[in-house]
């Protein structure tokens, strides 16, 4: 993975002692509340329901084993001792206190991680493909360009205070498992005709409170002039985007209104005065960045191990955990497994400090020392020999890391939401124990098959809700929480928005909600269908009517006009 | 007489900004004694009529006003005043980094309205080399904000070269 040196480790140490000025500035007065807040946003650091949260960047979802074992001790010192997952691959810690925060990002700095630009209207973190340098589909490890993006947004002095936050993502996969046109831009590694590495890029898409999947802006951008092009992109949005109505200030806005062929020819218009400048990436950089991703010493082994094939022949909940939570690695004899934080009990993508002491071990013994985040909130590990995983599941088992639920129904994406986050409607981690005691049959859900159930809990949509087979929305009707569904999206390369299916539900109905939604796609399957299948073949009448069925609608009533997106408190 | 920070150092100023109050028009406002930087509606207004004053040329663009407008005139302004109205509104950076950038301005960029320490780094990376320190903050203090980062990554117009065409090579820390 990428590990800085003396001028990376330099700015991040600076950005420190700037934080650290600040802070101790508002303390003594000089720099008010307003002055302050977005400063401290794009450090990451929110005022939530109970006090701070901090979020801390983890870019592109690589985590060394060193830097897991520090978040463990961060979360023990100055937390609760329990950290979250999000889904742009970040930490969130929970329990902060405000004082304490400077303290906190040199404690990360140590192992040369940050906070910056994890919140704020700026550039996000990068986020990409959780299998990047080892998946089978791939055409080009992403990581390198997610790198060099990390680095071109870091501390951009002209994009620091854009019209509202930019997400992007880089896949370089057959299957987008990075969302990328859910993101405000969105990178598509590709090889032109020529055989030439370049990107299609993706624009104007978002989740929120206007789902909509990005368009096509260009077809083919040749890699060395990603940058020049996205600063023209960001400059356009910089300048036009709507400042008047933060509901209205994404990019994906401003595509809307210029229609993406308008857009893209203002975008191709100003990067022909950038174009070719010295902001043009020459192949010996790209070099540079791709020699910190070269694969670990992989050994030479079978592509099947029979002793793995007689463990999984004989050992029935080794299988199980194998068939759900190992996926294929390019390399013969190796295999990436998932580590799922989704068990019984826990909020999704809560992990102890234990646990991560627990994984970081488990890397440095099984995978290179090296840990990613899914944006589905889990862990992976990519580098593991197919001979060690029943050791493996045997210690992950030990710390409450193999439920073998990983695209399940269980593996639900979810907010922290109405018991921790400011900016919810309603609680949402709750919902996700629900349906976890509702369909608490191993058996049963994987039965029942590949299915993305995810739960935001307010219309920021920070549980992707949009994007799953099965979302579910907190909504607020006169303080009461209420749960709308969507049914029929989905991520990958078959993107969609999910479509409501009718007015909301109250939280105790919302199991049974999901039991009848199963129960149609049960009795309509064919042999090789998914869920999202079956509802596309059958379309959306027959699940909105059996979801419906029975129920006293005098209860419900349309979403409450008061529920709307709110920005960064 | 009225302080700002210019080329890193605190100094005296006699420039004046004129801006438009309720009821007044670009055609029929008085004209202050120069130096006075011009509202941009102004300039455009009267323009042969600031020009035959024979006096040191100043004008300022609001952030929703792009430097396009003074494309032709560039070299005629003394000093190009960029406003934020508030600091989160940064449309003025890139205004600032179009006027080095794009039409060559060499004279000075001045920083107007709701201008912080904490912003002054990026201004001054996005071409702004004066800034007019909000009142009530402290001059002396806010001069720190200048020298915040020892580095920076992108190309900008200190440092025309982005890091990965200049950077040392050296052993990962």
């Amino acid at each position: 993975m990428y590990r800085y040196d003396k001028t990376d480790q330099q700015i991040i140490n600076e950005r420190v002692t700037q934080y650290r000025d600040q802070i101790s500035r508002h303390l003594a007065g000089e720099l008010t509340t307003d002055e302050l807040r977005p400063l401290r946003l794009q450090n990451g650091l929110y005022i939530q329901r109970h006090g701070p949260m901090l979020r801390i960047a983890i870019p592109y979802g690589m985590l060394a084993a060193a830097q897991l074992r520090k978040l463990a001790e961060i979360s023990r010192r100055y937390d609760r001792a329990v950290g979250h997952f999000t889904t742009r691959q970040n930490m969130q810690l929970n329990w902060p206190q405000f004082e304490e925060t400077p303290a906190i990002l040199a404690e990360l700095a140590s192992v040369q991680m940050h906070a910056v630009q994890t919140s704020g209207n700026c550039v996000r973190n990068i986020t990409s493909d959780h299998f990047a340098g080892i998946a089978p589909d791939e055409l080009t490890d992403p990581r390198p360009y997610c790198e060099l993006l990390r680095q071109w947004s870091t501390f951009h002095p002209e994009f620091a205070f854009l019209p509202r936050k930019f997400k992007i993502a880089v896949n370089a996969a057959a299957v987008d498992r990075a969302v990328i046109r859910a993101h405000d831009i969105g990178l598509d590694l590709v090889l032109d005709d020529d055989g030439e590495i370049g990107f299609r890029v993706f624009v104007g898409g978002g989740l929120g409170r206007t789902p909509i999947l990005g368009k096509v802006v260009r077809e083919f951008l040749p890699r060395r002039h990603l940058l020049s092009y996205l600063d023209a992109i960001l400059r356009l949005y910089n300048r036009y985007g709507r400042r008047d109505n933060m509901y209205k200030a994404r990019i994906k806005i401003l595509v809307q209104a210029l229609g993406i062929e308008e857009f893209s020819r203002q975008v191709e218009a100003e990067w022909s005065q950038l174009k070719d400048g010295p902001t043009t990436v020459p192949d010996a950089e790209f070099a540079r960045l791709a020699g910190h991703f070269n694969p670990p010493a992989w050994e030479t082994l079978p592509a099947e191990d029979p002793l793995h094939a007689a463990r999984i022949r004989t050992d029935r909940a080794f299988a199980h955990w194998v068939r759900r939570c190992v996926h294929a690695h390019k390399t013969p004899g190796y295999a990436a497994v998932t580590l799922s934080l989704k068990a019984p009990g826990v909020a999704p993508g809560d992990i102890s400090d234990a646990q991560m002491r627990a994984v970081a071990d488990l890397a440095e013994r099984f995978s290179f020392g090296e840990v990613r985040v899914s944006h589905e909130q889990n862990l992976v590990l990519a580098d593991v020999r197919q001979r060690d995983l029943h050791e493996l599941w045997q210690i992950a088992r030990s710390h409450r890391l193999t439920t073998a639920n990983i695209g399940l129904l269980t593996d639900m994406i979810c907010c922290p939401g109405g018991d921790l986050c400011a900016l919810a409607n309603a609680r949402s981690t709750p919902i996700a124990e629900a349906v976890h005691q509702k369909f608490d049959d191993l058996d049963y859900l994987h039965d029942i098959g590949d299915i993305s159930l995810n739960i935001s809990g307010c219309m920021n949509s920070c549980g992707h809700h949009h994007v799953a087979n099965i979302g579910i929305l907190g909504v607020d009707k006169n303080d009461e929480e209420w749960y709308q569904i969507t049914i029929g999206g989905q991520q990958g390369n078959a993107a969609a928005i999910g479509k409501v299916i009718g007015p909301s539900f109250y939280a105790q109905e919302v199991p049974s909600v999901i039991e009848a939604l199963i129960a149609v796609y049960l009795e309509n399957r064919t042999d090789s269908e998914r869920f999202i299948d079956t509802l596309q073949r059958i379309g959306i009448d027959p699940f909105k009517a059996r979801a419906y069925a029975g129920r006293d609608r005098r209860r419900t009533a349309k979403v409450d006009s008061r529920e709307k997106e709110v920005v960064n408190a | 007489m009225p302080r700002i920070i210019k080329n890193r150092q605190i100094v005296e100023d006699d420039w004046q900004v004129l801006a438009l109050a309720a009821g007044e028009t670009p055609d029929t406002v008085p004209l202050p004694a120069a130096p006075v930087l011009l509202p941009l509606s102004v300039w455009q207004a009267r323009r042969d009529e600031i020009i035959a004053r024979a006096a040191p040329l100043g004008v300022w663009l609001d952030s929703h006003e792009g430097p396009e407008a003074l494309a032709g005139d560039i070299d005629r302004f003394t000093v190009i005043g960029v406003n934020f109205p508030k600091f989160t509104d940064g449309r003025s950076y890139s205004s600032a980094r179009l006027l080095r950038e794009r039409y060559g301005y060499g004279g000075e960029i001045r920083a107007l309205g709701d201008v912080l320490q904490d912003q002054l780094f990026y201004m001054q990376r996005c071409g702004i080399d004066a800034y007019a320190l909000r009142a009530d903050k402290d001059m002396e203090k806010a001069l720190a904000g200048l020298s915040v980062f020892s580095e920076a990554y992108q190309a900008a117009v200190d440092q025309p070269q982005p890091l990965f065409q200049r950077r040392p090579v050296q052993e990962p820390t």
